[in-house]
């Protein structure tokens, strides 16, 4: 078994984040040399790029909660993201109606909705002490049960057409503002995790909760503000993909869950917590939103398609997720 | 004092009994289910019941040895899809006994390699598994879709009626299978493999260093898992006659779900496979008990989830209730708290 392990690097130089920077710059150059790429021609060129990147905003923002849970360690993980968005989605759908005026009271609904979810998500981990994978599966499967119950199969609504403007237009230089907003929100999340007391906290539990709880850290409120304001951060990745989408239906988030998870994982966050950032989780969003787009215009069959995203995947995390080994 | 004692006394106890509460559950679930159902345990109603349930159950034992062994599996259900795809194209529905036998070993094998496969990139190169199998089920699902592009396929109306309408001695097919799982749990159990296996999955580093094969042991309860798997998929072949590629797609999430209502810890190292099969029938019951009860189509999958939320929480909400109270007459000297598990 050595020999074969020993093809692989036990560590590499740069940080994951970067490695993953380079690899969708790598990623999307190769994607040019494609019988339908972009060529030569630089404008097809930069607005594909632009495009891919305004595609991986929703998965940025709605991975950013993921992260955070995972950083705090204690198996963290949250499955009802998918069911978040959707909710939340539906809710801003459904105040906004059209309205501009009412763009604010939908956006706060959606973050109030995903942050009550998370907030219960967070009592089930911290005080009932079920494990953070069946207590959010758990979650995800009442909340798509609130989903029918209320929807009953359809609902009405519409998205206003300042929230399309904000969101899926180009602010300026043919910027879209979902680019600029998640901007705003990485440097807010940086600041957040890596600037305040809470970011402290945070990778504190994450690493070793009984030496933070000994070290003066309040563990069980961390645990229920974690899980709480990535709910929070959920319903605000539902108000944004609403943006884009402009309509709602029943399965919109779940196709975001588990990409969620991967970017977290492929951006160099430990799943296991204490060690992470959400630098990296972006750069894994935009490497798996570039890895899928590519699949879709390559026009692949859908089982291929399938069979190349598990593959790459598991190259991405061979490269750098790996764990300790025993012998060290 | 005589608290600490007695907290302690009820640690050991739960600790001793992790079936006790699923067991619990299950009577529970089944009284609930005769009242709304009563010929619940008719010949006719416990093979139809059973027969549904199997498949599940199968793969939620191979789910509880990965999950004990401190790793989890996510591709289970897509080595289910790649099983019921083989099985629909390659049997058709007048296959020879000859080839019946061959396909049914074959698709076997196939589990245990994909299974291997898990094993492979989690124990040697040391991935993590949720991470890992996670990738893995997208290889696998897409595998199956390529078998087999768009729903069809059949078996042979064989043995599909043999597993759908045996009942040896007047008890249905299945409950012959589920007593031969928790014997060879039992057995397993007793080897040096078993002991290994609760050693990898409670504290992996200690287990290494007191000379337990780490690695292979996690690599193994990998390739049970793929084994178990592929049994789950020969089953809901069977049950259902035909294949789909994405037949398994539901099953992974809710084997998870058993196996910890069966009080395994997903942590690793607690727990058996005996409960997580006794999880995977109470799960079961809950579906049948919401479509007995006649409720209302847009509210079944709610009240699922939340019948299934409440009975994750409960163990935790005793244990709590416990803490608060004892906590009121006695605290921790340094930290004011109870410890954390």
């Amino acid at each position: 078994m050595k020999r074969l392990t020993a093809f692989l690097p036990k560590k590499i130089a740069i940080s994951p984040p970067v490695a993953a920077v380079i690899l969708a710059v790598v990623l999307f150059l190769l994607s040019g040399l494609l019988p339908n790429g972009y060529g030569s021609n630089v404008s097809i060129a930069i607005a594909q790029a632009t495009n891919i990147t305004r595609l991986s905003v929703f998965l940025g923002v709605i991975a950013a909660g993921q992260t955070l849970v995972i950083i705090s360690g204690g198996e963290g993980i949250d499955l009802s993201v998918g069911a978040v968005v959707t909710l939340s989605a539906i809710i801003a759908y459904v105040i906004i109606n059209g309205q501009d005026g009412m763009l604010l009271p939908g956006l706060l609904a959606a973050l109030a909705v995903g942050a009550a979810i998370g907030l219960l998500n967070g009592i089930g981990v911290a005080y009932l002490r079920i494990a953070p994978l069946v207590m959010t599966l758990g979650m995800s499967g009442v909340v798509t049960g609130l989903i029918l119950v209320a929807q009953h199969g359809n609902v009405s609504g519409a998205v206003s057409p300042l929230m399309t403007r904000v969101i899926a237009r180009p602010w300026f230089f043919g910027i879209p503002g979902a680019i600029i907003i998640w901007i705003l929100f990485g440097l807010l999340m940086w600041l957040l995790i890596e600037r305040t007391t809470f970011g402290k906290n945070l990778f504190a539990i994450g690493s070793n909760r009984t030496t933070a709880r000994l070290s003066g850290v309040h563990v069980t409120g961390m645990v229920v503000a974690t899980y709480a304001l990535a709910g929070l951060l959920s319903g605000l990745g539902g108000f944004l993909v609403l943006g884009n989408t402009g309509v709602v239906f029943i399965a919109m988030g779940n196709s975001f869950l588990f990409p969620s998870i991967a970017a977290v994982a492929v951006g160099g966050t430990l799943l296991s917590g204490g060690k992470g950032s959400y630098f990296g989780t972006m750069a894994g969003a935009l490497v798996l939103t570039l890895i899928t787009s590519l699949l879709t215009t390559m026009q692949m069959p859908d089982s291929v398609r399938q069979m190349v995203l598990g593959g790459t995947l598991l190259v991405l995390i061979s490269i750098y997720g790996r764990q300790r080994g025993f012998r060290q | 004092m005589n608290n600490v004692l007695n907290r302690m006394r009820w640690q050991y106890f739960t600790l001793r009994n992790p079936y006790l509460f699923s067991l619990l559950l299950l009577v529970l679930a089944m009284l609930v289910n005769l009242f709304f159902q009563p010929d619940l345990l008719s010949r006719g109603s416990l093979n139809s019941n059973m027969r549904v349930f199997l498949p599940l159950v199968l793969v939620t034992a191979g789910q509880a040895v990965v999950i004990l062994g401190g790793g989890i599996d996510i591709s289970v259900g897509s080595i289910v899809s790649i099983v019921n795809a083989i099985l629909a194209t390659q049997l058709g529905s007048n296959a020879s006994p000859e080839k019946i036998a061959l396909m049914l070993g074959a698709v076997l094998l196939v589990g245990m390699a994909a299974g291997a496969i898990n094993g492979f990139f989690i124990s040697y190169l040391r991935l993590q598994p949720i991470i890992t199998t996670y990738a893995t089920s997208f290889l696998y699902a897409g595998v199956a879709l390529f078998i087999l592009p768009s729903p069809g396929g059949a078996v042979p109306n064989g043995i599909s009626s043999f597993y759908r309408e045996t009942t040896p001695l007047g008890l249905p097919l299945t409950l012959y299978v589920i007593p031969l799982i928790l014997i060879a749990w039992y057995l397993l159990r007793q080897t040096r493999y078993g002991g290994y296996l609760y050693a990898v999955g409670g504290k992996a580093d200690a287990a290494y260093e007191t000379a337990v094969p780490v690695n292979a042991v996690q690599f193994s309860t990998y390739v049970i898992s793929g084994l178990m798997a592929a049994f789950g998929g020969i089953a809901i072949t069977l049950l259902t006659g035909s294949g789909s590629a994405t037949i398994g797609a539901d099953i992974t999430l809710t084997s998870i779900t058993a196996v910890v209502i069966g009080g395994t810890a997903l942590r690793g190292g607690v727990g058996g496979v005996a409960g997580a099969v006794l999880g995977a029938i109470t799960l079961g019951l809950f579906k049948n008990i919401i479509s007995f009860a006649n409720v209302n189509l847009w509210w079944q999958t709610f009240v699922n989830a939340a019948i299934i939320v409440v009975a994750l929480a409960a163990p935790g909400a005793i244990n709590l209730l416990r803490r608060t109270i004892g906590s009121r007459t006695r605290q921790h000297p340094t930290t004011g708290q109870e410890r954390q598990a």
